[in-house]
Protein backbone atom coordinates (compact mmCIF):
# COMPACT_ATOMS: atom_id res chain seq x y z
CA UNK A 1 0.00 0.00 0.00
CA UNK A 2 2.43 3.05 -1.17
CA UNK A 3 0.71 6.38 -0.66
CA UNK A 4 -2.65 6.26 -2.86
CA UNK A 5 -3.33 8.61 -5.45
CA UNK A 6 -7.16 9.24 -6.41
CA UNK A 7 -6.17 10.73 -9.69
CA UNK A 8 -5.17 7.58 -11.07
CA UNK A 9 -8.49 5.64 -9.89
CA UNK A 10 -11.51 4.84 -12.42
CA UNK A 11 -13.67 7.19 -11.20
CA UNK A 12 -11.57 10.16 -11.66
CA UNK A 13 -10.87 9.05 -15.25
CA UNK A 14 -14.19 8.73 -17.28
CA UNK A 15 -13.87 9.31 -20.79
CA UNK A 16 -16.18 11.50 -22.50
CA UNK A 17 -19.31 10.08 -23.88
CA UNK A 18 -19.23 7.28 -21.38
CA UNK A 19 -22.67 5.76 -20.32
CA UNK A 20 -23.28 5.64 -16.78
CA UNK A 21 -26.05 3.50 -16.25
CA UNK A 22 -27.97 2.88 -12.24
CA UNK A 23 -28.28 -0.69 -11.39
CA UNK A 24 -31.65 0.45 -9.01
CA UNK A 25 -32.90 3.03 -10.78
CA UNK A 26 -31.49 2.52 -14.25
CA UNK A 27 -31.39 6.03 -15.50
CA UNK A 28 -29.07 6.60 -17.74
CA UNK A 29 -26.22 9.39 -17.60
CA UNK A 30 -23.47 10.62 -20.35
CA UNK A 31 -20.40 12.39 -19.55
CA UNK A 32 -19.56 15.95 -20.82
CA UNK A 33 -16.55 16.34 -18.18
CA UNK A 34 -15.20 16.37 -15.57
CA UNK A 35 -15.61 19.19 -13.38
CA UNK A 36 -13.17 18.40 -10.57
CA UNK A 37 -12.46 15.82 -8.04
CA UNK A 38 -11.42 15.56 -4.61
CA UNK A 39 -10.83 13.21 -1.86
CA UNK A 40 -13.80 10.98 -2.08
CA UNK A 41 -14.46 11.27 -6.15
CA UNK A 42 -15.02 13.24 -8.94
CA UNK A 43 -17.83 15.44 -10.17
CA UNK A 44 -18.81 15.24 -13.81
CA UNK A 45 -20.93 17.04 -15.69
CA UNK A 46 -23.63 14.43 -17.71
CA UNK A 47 -26.46 14.59 -19.61
CA UNK A 48 -29.78 13.11 -18.36
CA UNK A 49 -33.15 12.80 -19.45
CA UNK A 50 -33.36 15.53 -16.87
CA UNK A 51 -31.08 17.57 -18.23
CA UNK A 52 -27.89 18.21 -17.15
CA UNK A 53 -26.40 17.24 -14.46
CA UNK A 54 -23.61 17.51 -11.81
CA UNK A 55 -22.82 13.71 -11.24
CA UNK A 56 -20.58 12.28 -8.32
CA UNK A 57 -19.17 9.23 -8.54
CA UNK A 58 -16.78 7.77 -5.88
CA UNK A 59 -15.45 4.21 -4.80
CA UNK A 60 -16.60 4.36 -1.14
CA UNK A 61 -19.96 3.98 -0.31
CA UNK A 62 -19.71 5.39 3.51
CA UNK A 63 -18.75 8.31 2.39
CA UNK A 64 -20.79 8.63 -0.89
CA UNK A 65 -24.01 7.74 0.95
CA UNK A 66 -22.83 10.08 4.12
CA UNK A 67 -23.02 13.17 1.43
CA UNK A 68 -26.29 12.14 0.23
CA UNK A 69 -27.49 11.70 3.72
CA UNK A 70 -26.30 15.63 3.68
CA UNK A 71 -27.85 16.55 0.36
CA UNK A 72 -31.35 15.30 1.78
CA UNK A 73 -30.94 17.50 4.51
CA UNK A 74 -30.44 20.38 2.89
CA UNK A 75 -33.97 20.25 1.14
CA UNK A 76 -35.79 20.40 4.44
CA UNK A 77 -34.05 23.30 5.09
CA UNK A 78 -37.09 25.35 4.63
CA UNK A 79 -37.30 27.98 2.62
CA UNK A 80 -34.10 28.42 1.13
CA UNK A 81 -32.07 26.82 -1.29
CA UNK A 82 -28.32 26.24 0.79
CA UNK A 83 -26.85 23.16 -1.56
CA UNK A 84 -27.35 22.23 -5.13
CA UNK A 85 -30.67 19.66 -5.03
CA UNK A 86 -30.62 16.03 -5.43
CA UNK A 87 -31.86 14.52 -8.34
CA UNK A 88 -30.83 10.76 -7.99
CA UNK A 89 -28.71 8.11 -6.27
CA UNK A 90 -27.61 4.92 -7.21
CA UNK A 91 -24.73 2.53 -8.22
CA UNK A 92 -22.57 1.81 -11.39
CA UNK A 93 -21.39 -1.62 -11.61
CA UNK A 94 -18.66 -1.25 -14.25
CA UNK A 95 -15.38 -3.63 -14.45
CA UNK A 96 -16.25 -6.23 -11.76
CA UNK A 97 -16.82 -3.23 -9.38
CA UNK A 98 -19.42 -1.27 -8.07
CA UNK A 99 -18.92 2.39 -7.74
CA UNK A 100 -21.55 4.51 -5.85
CA UNK A 101 -22.84 7.76 -7.57
CA UNK A 102 -25.22 10.66 -6.90
CA UNK A 103 -26.96 13.00 -9.33
CA UNK A 104 -27.26 16.78 -8.31
CA UNK A 105 -28.32 20.06 -10.03
CA UNK A 106 -25.49 21.80 -11.81
CA UNK A 107 -24.45 25.02 -10.53
CA UNK A 108 -22.51 27.05 -13.26
CA UNK A 109 -20.61 29.86 -11.88
CA UNK A 110 -17.22 30.97 -10.79
CA UNK A 111 -14.66 29.88 -8.71
CA UNK A 112 -14.32 32.61 -6.14
CA UNK A 113 -10.82 33.16 -6.85
CA UNK A 114 -11.71 34.06 -10.55
CA UNK A 115 -14.59 36.35 -9.67
CA UNK A 116 -12.20 38.10 -7.56
CA UNK A 117 -9.79 38.81 -10.53
CA UNK A 118 -11.94 40.51 -12.41
CA UNK A 119 -14.43 42.97 -9.63
CA UNK A 120 -12.94 45.49 -6.99
CA UNK A 121 -12.56 44.36 -3.10
CA UNK A 122 -15.18 45.45 -1.95
CA UNK A 123 -17.16 42.37 -3.51
CA UNK A 124 -15.18 40.50 -0.79
CA UNK A 125 -16.87 41.20 1.55
CA UNK A 126 -20.28 41.03 0.06
CA UNK A 127 -20.12 37.47 -0.98
CA UNK A 128 -19.01 37.27 2.83
CA UNK A 129 -22.58 38.48 3.56
CA UNK A 130 -24.16 36.55 2.01
CA UNK A 131 -22.04 33.40 2.63
CA UNK A 132 -22.69 34.36 6.32
CA UNK A 133 -26.59 34.77 5.77
CA UNK A 134 -26.97 30.93 4.57
CA UNK A 135 -25.11 29.86 7.56
CA UNK A 136 -26.93 31.20 9.73
CA UNK A 137 -29.61 29.75 8.12
CA UNK A 138 -27.65 26.27 8.18
CA UNK A 139 -27.17 26.39 11.86
CA UNK A 140 -30.57 27.48 12.84
CA UNK A 141 -31.79 24.12 11.01
CA UNK A 142 -29.24 22.82 13.61
CA UNK A 143 -26.22 21.94 11.18
CA UNK A 144 -22.24 23.30 10.73
CA UNK A 145 -21.13 23.88 7.21
CA UNK A 146 -18.03 22.01 8.19
CA UNK A 147 -15.01 21.81 5.03
CA UNK A 148 -15.91 25.79 4.64
CA UNK A 149 -13.06 26.39 1.65
CA UNK A 150 -13.14 28.33 -1.93
CA UNK A 151 -13.03 25.22 -3.41
CA UNK A 152 -16.34 24.32 -1.82
CA UNK A 153 -18.15 27.45 -3.18
CA UNK A 154 -18.91 29.13 -6.16
CA UNK A 155 -20.43 31.96 -7.57
CA UNK A 156 -23.42 32.39 -9.97
CA UNK A 157 -25.33 34.79 -11.39
CA UNK A 158 -25.72 37.57 -12.56
CA UNK A 159 -27.10 38.66 -9.66
CA UNK A 160 -23.95 37.59 -8.01
CA UNK A 161 -24.89 35.24 -5.23
CA UNK A 162 -22.19 32.61 -3.45
CA UNK A 163 -23.11 29.62 -3.33
CA UNK A 164 -21.76 26.25 -1.67
CA UNK A 165 -21.51 23.19 -3.90
CA UNK A 166 -19.48 20.48 -1.79
CA UNK A 167 -21.53 19.23 1.41
CA UNK A 168 -19.15 16.70 2.48
CA UNK A 169 -18.20 18.12 5.90
CA UNK A 170 -21.79 19.03 6.87
CA UNK A 171 -22.18 17.65 10.43
CA UNK A 172 -24.39 17.94 12.78
CA UNK A 173 -24.43 20.87 15.77
CA UNK A 174 -22.03 19.43 19.02
CA UNK A 175 -20.52 16.74 16.85
CA UNK A 176 -16.83 16.45 15.61
CA UNK A 177 -16.29 17.97 12.35
CA UNK A 178 -16.57 15.26 9.60
CA UNK A 179 -14.48 17.07 7.07
CA UNK A 180 -11.92 20.04 7.18
CA UNK A 181 -8.95 21.40 5.06
CA UNK A 182 -6.41 22.90 7.42
CA UNK A 183 -5.80 26.45 6.92
CA UNK A 184 -9.44 26.75 8.00
CA UNK A 185 -9.71 24.56 10.81
CA UNK A 186 -9.42 26.34 13.78
CA UNK A 187 -7.94 23.22 15.19
CA UNK A 188 -4.78 23.53 13.06
CA UNK A 189 -3.85 26.58 14.22
CA UNK A 190 -4.57 26.17 18.30
CA UNK A 191 -7.95 27.89 18.13
CA UNK A 192 -10.28 26.04 19.51
CA UNK A 193 -11.45 22.14 19.22
CA UNK A 194 -13.23 20.52 16.45
CA UNK A 195 -16.79 20.33 18.02
CA UNK A 196 -19.35 21.54 15.36
CA UNK A 197 -20.96 24.88 15.94
CA UNK A 198 -21.54 28.03 14.55
CA UNK A 199 -18.59 29.50 15.54
CA UNK A 200 -16.09 27.01 14.26
CA UNK A 201 -17.63 27.98 10.62
CA UNK A 202 -17.43 31.94 11.22
CA UNK A 203 -13.70 31.06 12.04
CA UNK A 204 -13.29 29.19 8.67
CA UNK A 205 -15.43 32.01 7.06
CA UNK A 206 -12.95 34.59 8.39
CA UNK A 207 -9.89 32.63 6.94
CA UNK A 208 -11.69 31.97 3.20
CA UNK A 209 -11.32 35.62 3.40
CA UNK A 210 -7.78 36.08 4.30
CA UNK A 211 -7.43 33.39 1.74
CA UNK A 212 -8.48 36.09 -1.26
CA UNK A 213 -5.87 38.14 0.18
CA UNK A 214 -3.58 35.46 -0.03
CA UNK A 215 -4.35 33.24 -2.65
CA UNK A 216 -1.88 30.90 -1.77
CA UNK A 217 -2.41 30.32 1.37
CA UNK A 218 0.27 29.96 4.05
CA UNK A 219 1.02 27.25 6.86
CA UNK A 220 1.56 27.88 11.14
CA UNK A 221 4.90 29.35 11.56
CA UNK A 222 5.61 30.60 15.24
CA UNK A 223 3.03 31.93 17.55
CA UNK A 224 -0.31 31.75 15.08
CA UNK A 225 -1.70 35.03 16.75
CA UNK A 226 0.75 37.23 15.89
CA UNK A 227 1.24 35.68 12.72
CA UNK A 228 -2.32 36.49 11.57
CA UNK A 229 -2.06 39.62 13.04
CA UNK A 230 1.07 40.47 10.69
CA UNK A 231 -1.59 38.42 7.84
CA UNK A 232 -4.17 41.20 8.47
CA UNK A 233 -2.04 44.45 8.84
CA UNK A 234 0.30 43.40 5.69
CA UNK A 235 -2.75 43.32 3.62
CA UNK A 236 -4.37 45.99 1.90
CA UNK A 237 -7.46 44.32 1.39
CA UNK A 238 -8.03 42.63 5.10
CA UNK A 239 -7.34 45.71 6.88
CA UNK A 240 -10.33 47.42 7.00
CA UNK A 241 -12.20 44.11 8.59
CA UNK A 242 -9.33 43.48 10.74
CA UNK A 243 -11.73 43.84 13.77
CA UNK A 244 -14.29 41.29 12.39
CA UNK A 245 -11.62 39.51 11.06
CA UNK A 246 -9.89 38.91 14.40
CA UNK A 247 -13.03 38.00 16.59
CA UNK A 248 -13.99 34.92 14.45
CA UNK A 249 -10.39 34.21 14.69
CA UNK A 250 -11.17 34.25 18.54
CA UNK A 251 -14.26 32.69 18.67
CA UNK A 252 -15.75 35.79 19.93
CA UNK A 253 -18.95 35.50 17.32
CA UNK A 254 -22.23 32.94 18.57
CA UNK A 255 -24.05 33.13 16.14
CA UNK A 256 -23.11 33.99 12.07
CA UNK A 257 -25.89 36.60 12.17
CA UNK A 258 -23.91 39.02 14.48
CA UNK A 259 -20.82 38.41 12.47
CA UNK A 260 -23.15 39.16 9.26
CA UNK A 261 -24.39 42.76 10.68
CA UNK A 262 -21.56 43.84 11.81
CA UNK A 263 -20.11 43.19 8.55
CA UNK A 264 -22.97 44.62 7.06
CA UNK A 265 -22.27 47.87 8.87
CA UNK A 266 -18.62 47.91 8.46
CA UNK A 267 -19.22 47.99 4.30
CA UNK A 268 -21.60 50.63 4.56
CA UNK A 269 -19.21 52.74 6.79
CA UNK A 270 -16.95 52.08 4.24
CA UNK A 271 -18.75 53.37 1.46
CA UNK A 272 -18.99 56.75 2.70
CA UNK A 273 -15.38 56.63 3.68
CA UNK A 274 -14.21 55.89 0.43
CA UNK A 275 -15.50 58.70 -1.53
CA UNK A 276 -13.62 61.63 -0.28
CA UNK A 277 -15.92 63.76 -3.23
CA UNK A 278 -19.15 63.25 -1.55
CA UNK A 279 -17.51 64.28 2.03
CA UNK A 280 -16.14 67.72 0.64
CA UNK A 281 -19.50 68.47 -0.67
CA UNK A 282 -21.31 67.90 2.71
CA UNK A 283 -18.39 70.10 3.66
CA UNK A 284 -19.51 73.05 2.05
CA UNK A 285 -23.27 72.33 2.29
CA UNK A 286 -22.91 72.84 5.92
CA UNK A 287 -24.64 75.95 6.38
CA UNK A 288 -27.26 74.99 4.37
CA UNK A 289 -27.95 71.72 6.10
CA UNK A 290 -27.99 74.16 9.30
CA UNK A 291 -30.28 75.84 8.08
CA UNK A 292 -32.08 72.66 7.69
CA UNK A 293 -31.83 71.83 11.05
CA UNK A 294 -33.24 75.59 12.34
CA UNK A 295 -36.19 74.81 10.64
CA UNK A 296 -36.38 71.54 11.41
CA UNK A 297 -36.39 73.39 15.09
CA UNK A 298 -38.95 76.08 14.50
CA UNK A 299 -41.68 73.16 13.16
CA UNK A 300 -40.80 71.05 16.30
CA UNK A 301 -42.14 74.27 17.79
CA UNK A 302 -45.19 74.62 15.93
CA UNK A 303 -45.79 71.06 15.94
CA UNK A 304 -46.17 71.36 19.80
CA UNK A 305 -47.98 74.29 19.77
CA UNK A 306 -50.62 72.59 17.51
CA UNK A 307 -50.70 69.44 19.67
CA UNK A 308 -51.36 71.36 22.92
CA UNK A 309 -54.23 73.55 21.14
CA UNK A 310 -55.66 70.33 19.90
CA UNK A 311 -55.53 68.59 23.13
CA UNK A 312 -57.21 71.96 24.32
CA UNK A 313 -59.92 71.59 22.42
CA UNK A 314 -60.85 68.54 23.12
CA UNK A 315 -60.54 69.28 26.56
CA UNK A 316 -62.66 72.11 26.02
CA UNK A 317 -65.49 70.15 24.52
CA UNK A 318 -65.54 67.85 26.69
CA UNK A 319 -65.95 70.14 29.65
CA UNK A 320 -68.79 71.50 28.04
CA UNK A 321 -70.37 67.78 27.83
CA UNK A 322 -69.84 67.24 31.25
CA UNK A 323 -71.16 70.56 32.33
CA UNK A 324 -74.14 70.11 30.24
CA UNK B 1 -28.09 -1.01 18.46
CA UNK B 2 -27.28 2.10 20.07
CA UNK B 3 -25.67 0.71 23.09
CA UNK B 4 -22.28 3.04 24.01
CA UNK B 5 -19.94 0.27 23.50
CA UNK B 6 -15.91 0.71 23.87
CA UNK B 7 -13.56 0.23 20.48
CA UNK B 8 -10.01 -1.05 21.25
CA UNK B 9 -7.35 0.27 18.59
CA UNK B 10 -3.66 -0.19 18.80
CA UNK B 11 -1.94 2.17 16.40
CA UNK B 12 1.48 1.28 15.56
CA UNK B 13 4.12 3.87 14.03
CA UNK B 14 6.90 2.65 12.57
CA UNK B 15 9.68 3.49 9.70
CA UNK B 16 10.81 -0.01 9.39
CA UNK B 17 10.96 -3.92 9.33
CA UNK B 18 10.69 -5.61 13.07
CA UNK B 19 13.71 -7.48 14.13
CA UNK B 20 13.54 -9.24 17.69
CA UNK B 21 11.08 -11.55 19.61
CA UNK B 22 7.90 -12.95 18.72
CA UNK B 23 6.50 -12.14 14.46
CA UNK B 24 4.20 -8.89 14.99
CA UNK B 25 2.17 -10.53 12.67
CA UNK B 26 1.56 -13.47 14.49
CA UNK B 27 0.92 -11.23 17.65
CA UNK B 28 -1.59 -8.41 15.94
CA UNK B 29 -3.61 -11.75 14.97
CA UNK B 30 -3.62 -12.29 19.05
CA UNK B 31 -4.89 -9.00 19.41
CA UNK B 32 -7.57 -9.12 16.65
CA UNK B 33 -9.09 -12.34 18.57
CA UNK B 34 -9.38 -10.12 21.73
CA UNK B 35 -11.38 -7.16 19.93
CA UNK B 36 -8.27 -4.98 19.31
CA UNK B 37 -8.07 -3.89 16.57
CA UNK B 38 -4.35 -2.90 14.89
CA UNK B 39 -3.83 -0.69 12.47
CA UNK B 40 -0.18 0.28 11.29
CA UNK B 41 1.34 3.61 9.31
CA UNK B 42 4.35 2.94 7.96
CA UNK B 43 6.45 6.35 7.75
CA UNK B 44 8.87 6.36 4.95
CA UNK B 45 11.36 9.13 3.53
CA UNK B 46 11.62 11.49 1.27
CA UNK B 47 14.81 9.73 -0.30
CA UNK B 48 14.01 6.48 0.49
CA UNK B 49 15.97 3.62 -0.61
CA UNK B 50 13.70 0.63 -2.27
CA UNK B 51 14.82 -2.04 0.30
CA UNK B 52 13.22 -0.08 2.54
CA UNK B 53 10.46 0.11 1.08
CA UNK B 54 10.27 -3.33 0.52
CA UNK B 55 10.42 -3.37 4.35
CA UNK B 56 7.34 -1.79 4.88
CA UNK B 57 5.57 -4.88 3.21
CA UNK B 58 5.53 -5.80 7.19
CA UNK B 59 3.17 -2.85 7.89
CA UNK B 60 0.23 -4.55 5.28
CA UNK B 61 0.41 -7.82 6.84
CA UNK B 62 0.41 -7.06 10.43
CA UNK B 63 -2.83 -4.49 9.81
CA UNK B 64 -4.51 -7.54 7.69
CA UNK B 65 -3.94 -10.01 10.57
CA UNK B 66 -4.70 -7.30 13.00
CA UNK B 67 -8.64 -6.69 11.25
CA UNK B 68 -6.93 -2.66 10.82
CA UNK B 69 -5.81 -0.47 8.56
CA UNK B 70 -2.15 0.44 7.05
CA UNK B 71 -1.20 2.88 4.79
CA UNK B 72 2.78 4.09 4.52
CA UNK B 73 3.01 7.37 3.88
CA UNK B 74 6.01 10.19 3.81
CA UNK B 75 6.77 11.83 7.33
CA UNK B 76 4.83 15.58 6.59
CA UNK B 77 1.69 13.47 5.99
CA UNK B 78 1.76 11.65 8.78
CA UNK B 79 -0.43 14.07 10.60
CA UNK B 80 -3.26 14.26 8.38
CA UNK B 81 -2.89 10.24 7.99
CA UNK B 82 -2.83 9.37 11.50
CA UNK B 83 -6.36 10.71 11.97
CA UNK B 84 -7.90 9.13 8.57
CA UNK B 85 -6.56 5.78 9.60
CA UNK B 86 -7.68 6.24 13.50
CA UNK B 87 -11.00 7.38 11.51
CA UNK B 88 -11.39 4.87 8.80
CA UNK B 89 -10.70 2.01 11.58
CA UNK B 90 -13.62 3.28 13.78
CA UNK B 91 -15.84 2.71 10.98
CA UNK B 92 -14.60 -0.06 9.55
CA UNK B 93 -15.03 -1.44 12.74
CA UNK B 94 -18.32 -0.64 13.44
CA UNK B 95 -19.14 -1.52 9.65
CA UNK B 96 -17.98 -4.92 10.46
CA UNK B 97 -20.94 -5.23 13.82
CA UNK B 98 -23.11 -3.91 11.65
CA UNK B 99 -22.80 -6.03 8.41
CA UNK B 100 -22.79 -8.92 11.24
CA UNK B 101 -26.26 -7.87 12.50
CA UNK B 102 -27.53 -7.20 8.95
CA UNK B 103 -26.37 -10.96 7.91
CA UNK B 104 -28.25 -11.97 10.77
CA UNK B 105 -31.01 -10.37 9.44
CA UNK B 106 -31.02 -10.85 6.22
CA UNK B 107 -28.51 -13.52 5.43
CA UNK B 108 -25.37 -14.55 5.28
CA UNK B 109 -24.28 -13.11 2.22
CA UNK B 110 -25.97 -9.59 2.40
CA UNK B 111 -24.10 -6.71 3.07
CA UNK B 112 -24.66 -2.72 3.26
CA UNK B 113 -23.33 -2.81 -0.44
CA UNK B 114 -26.51 -5.27 -1.43
CA UNK B 115 -28.94 -2.69 -0.04
CA UNK B 116 -30.61 -0.26 -1.79
CA UNK B 117 -29.19 3.28 -1.95
CA UNK B 118 -32.18 4.76 0.38
CA UNK B 119 -31.68 1.68 2.74
CA UNK B 120 -27.60 2.19 3.07
CA UNK B 121 -28.61 5.52 3.92
CA UNK B 122 -30.11 4.79 7.35
CA UNK B 123 -27.56 2.31 7.62
CA UNK B 124 -24.86 4.75 7.14
CA UNK B 125 -26.51 7.44 9.85
CA UNK B 126 -26.59 4.55 12.34
CA UNK B 127 -22.87 3.68 11.50
CA UNK B 128 -22.14 7.91 11.90
CA UNK B 129 -23.82 7.50 15.23
CA UNK B 130 -22.03 4.72 16.81
CA UNK B 131 -18.89 6.51 15.47
CA UNK B 132 -19.79 9.42 17.36
CA UNK B 133 -20.94 7.94 20.38
CA UNK B 134 -19.02 4.91 21.19
CA UNK B 135 -15.73 5.05 23.79
CA UNK B 136 -12.70 4.67 22.20
CA UNK B 137 -9.79 3.40 23.74
CA UNK B 138 -6.27 3.55 21.61
CA UNK B 139 -2.87 2.71 22.57
CA UNK B 140 -0.22 4.29 20.35
CA UNK B 141 3.12 2.56 19.89
CA UNK B 142 6.15 4.21 18.74
CA UNK B 143 8.71 3.24 16.95
CA UNK B 144 12.20 4.62 18.98
CA UNK B 145 14.64 2.91 16.66
CA UNK B 146 17.63 4.97 15.72
CA UNK B 147 16.36 5.97 12.37
CA UNK B 148 12.91 7.72 13.70
CA UNK B 149 14.71 10.57 15.55
CA UNK B 150 13.91 13.00 12.73
CA UNK B 151 10.40 11.91 12.69
CA UNK B 152 9.66 12.38 16.49
CA UNK B 153 8.10 15.68 16.07
CA UNK B 154 6.37 15.01 13.65
CA UNK B 155 4.53 11.97 15.63
CA UNK B 156 4.00 14.42 18.53
CA UNK B 157 2.38 16.75 16.77
CA UNK B 158 0.48 14.42 14.72
CA UNK B 159 -0.93 12.89 18.04
CA UNK B 160 -2.04 16.18 19.42
CA UNK B 161 -3.99 16.88 16.29
CA UNK B 162 -5.14 13.64 16.85
CA UNK B 163 -6.43 14.05 20.28
CA UNK B 164 -8.31 17.73 19.58
CA UNK B 165 -10.20 15.78 16.65
CA UNK B 166 -11.17 12.60 19.02
CA UNK B 167 -11.81 14.95 21.89
CA UNK B 168 -14.29 16.67 19.56
CA UNK B 169 -16.61 13.35 19.71
CA UNK B 170 -19.16 12.95 22.06
CA UNK B 171 -18.14 9.40 23.13
CA UNK B 172 -15.29 9.43 25.61
CA UNK B 173 -11.68 8.62 24.72
CA UNK B 174 -8.51 7.18 26.19
CA UNK B 175 -5.22 7.12 25.62
CA UNK B 176 -2.19 5.51 26.17
CA UNK B 177 1.51 5.79 24.46
CA UNK B 178 4.16 3.28 24.49
CA UNK B 179 7.39 3.72 22.62
CA UNK B 180 9.53 0.30 21.86
CA UNK B 181 12.47 -0.60 22.59
CA UNK B 182 12.58 0.81 25.93
CA UNK B 183 15.16 1.70 28.38
CA UNK B 184 14.69 -1.50 30.44
CA UNK B 185 12.25 -3.51 28.74
CA UNK B 186 11.37 -4.13 24.89
CA UNK B 187 8.46 -1.62 25.43
CA UNK B 188 8.03 0.74 27.93
CA UNK B 189 5.07 3.26 28.41
CA UNK B 190 5.36 6.39 28.36
CA UNK B 191 1.87 7.80 29.00
CA UNK B 192 -0.73 5.63 30.70
CA UNK B 193 -4.35 5.87 29.95
CA UNK B 194 -5.22 9.56 30.16
CA UNK B 195 -8.61 11.49 28.38
CA UNK B 196 -6.00 14.44 27.33
CA UNK B 197 -2.74 14.64 25.20
CA UNK B 198 -1.71 17.89 26.11
CA UNK B 199 1.31 16.92 28.09
CA UNK B 200 2.90 14.89 25.72
CA UNK B 201 5.75 17.52 24.69
CA UNK B 202 7.51 17.02 27.98
CA UNK B 203 7.30 12.95 27.59
CA UNK B 204 8.54 12.82 24.21
CA UNK B 205 11.74 14.66 25.50
CA UNK B 206 12.44 12.12 27.54
CA UNK B 207 12.82 9.50 24.75
CA UNK B 208 16.00 7.68 23.99
CA UNK B 209 16.25 6.01 20.79
CA UNK B 210 17.58 2.45 20.60
CA UNK B 211 18.59 0.04 17.88
CA UNK B 212 16.29 -2.72 17.69
CA UNK B 213 12.70 -2.97 16.34
CA UNK B 214 10.62 -5.52 18.60
CA UNK B 215 7.70 -4.66 16.90
CA UNK B 216 6.06 -7.88 18.17
CA UNK B 217 6.93 -7.88 21.71
CA UNK B 218 5.40 -4.24 21.48
CA UNK B 219 2.16 -5.41 20.14
CA UNK B 220 2.41 -8.19 22.86
CA UNK B 221 2.92 -5.71 25.26
CA UNK B 222 -0.27 -3.56 24.09
CA UNK B 223 -2.36 -6.07 24.46
CA UNK B 224 -1.73 -6.54 28.31
CA UNK B 225 -1.81 -2.68 28.93
CA UNK B 226 -5.58 -2.80 27.47
CA UNK B 227 -5.89 -6.25 29.45
CA UNK B 228 -4.77 -4.22 32.65
CA UNK B 229 -7.26 -1.53 31.93
CA UNK B 230 -10.27 -3.66 31.84
CA UNK B 231 -9.38 -5.70 34.85
CA UNK B 232 -8.40 -3.22 37.36
CA UNK B 233 -11.25 -0.62 35.60
CA UNK B 234 -14.26 -2.34 34.88
CA UNK B 235 -15.47 -5.98 34.73
CA UNK B 236 -14.91 -7.62 31.47
CA UNK B 237 -17.99 -6.79 29.05
CA UNK B 238 -18.38 -9.33 26.36
CA UNK B 239 -20.09 -6.97 24.80
CA UNK B 240 -18.06 -4.11 24.47
CA UNK B 241 -16.83 -4.94 21.33
CA UNK B 242 -18.98 -6.40 19.53
CA UNK B 243 -17.94 -7.05 16.38
CA UNK B 244 -15.44 -9.30 17.63
CA UNK B 245 -17.29 -11.38 19.95
CA UNK B 246 -19.77 -12.10 17.66
CA UNK B 247 -17.19 -12.85 14.99
CA UNK B 248 -15.03 -14.84 17.62
CA UNK B 249 -18.29 -16.62 18.74
CA UNK B 250 -17.81 -15.72 22.53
Amino acid sequence: MMPQDIRTSLVCNLVVGEEIRGKWNHSKYRIRRRLGYGATGAVYLADSDRGVVALKIGHDQMSITSEVNVLKRFSKVQGKVLGPSLIDVDDWVARNSTYPFYAMEYLKGETLFDFMKTKSSEWAGILLVQLLTDLHTLHQAGWAFGDLKPDNLLVTGPPYRIRWIDVGGTTVMDRSIKEYTEFYDRGYWGKGSRKAEPSYDLFSAGMVMVNLAYPSRFSKNGDPNKQMQAKITGSPMLKPYASILEKAWNGKYRYAEEMRNELVLLLNARDKARSPKKQSQQASQQPASRQAQKKKKSSFITETFLVFTFVFVVYLFYMLGQTM
Amino acid sequence: MRNKGTLRQILLITDGCSNQGEDPVAMAALAHEQGIAVNVIGVLNENAPEYHRQGLREVEEIAMAGGGISQVVYTKQLAQTVKMVTQKAMAQTIKGVVNAELQQILGSQSTMEDLPPDKRGEVIEVVDEMGETMNLEILVLIDASGSMEDKMLTVQESLLDLSISLNSRIGDNEFSIYVFPGKRSEAEELLSWSSKLDSIGKIFSKITLGGITPTGPAIKEGIAAFGRKRSSKRRFLSDDAPGYTNESGM
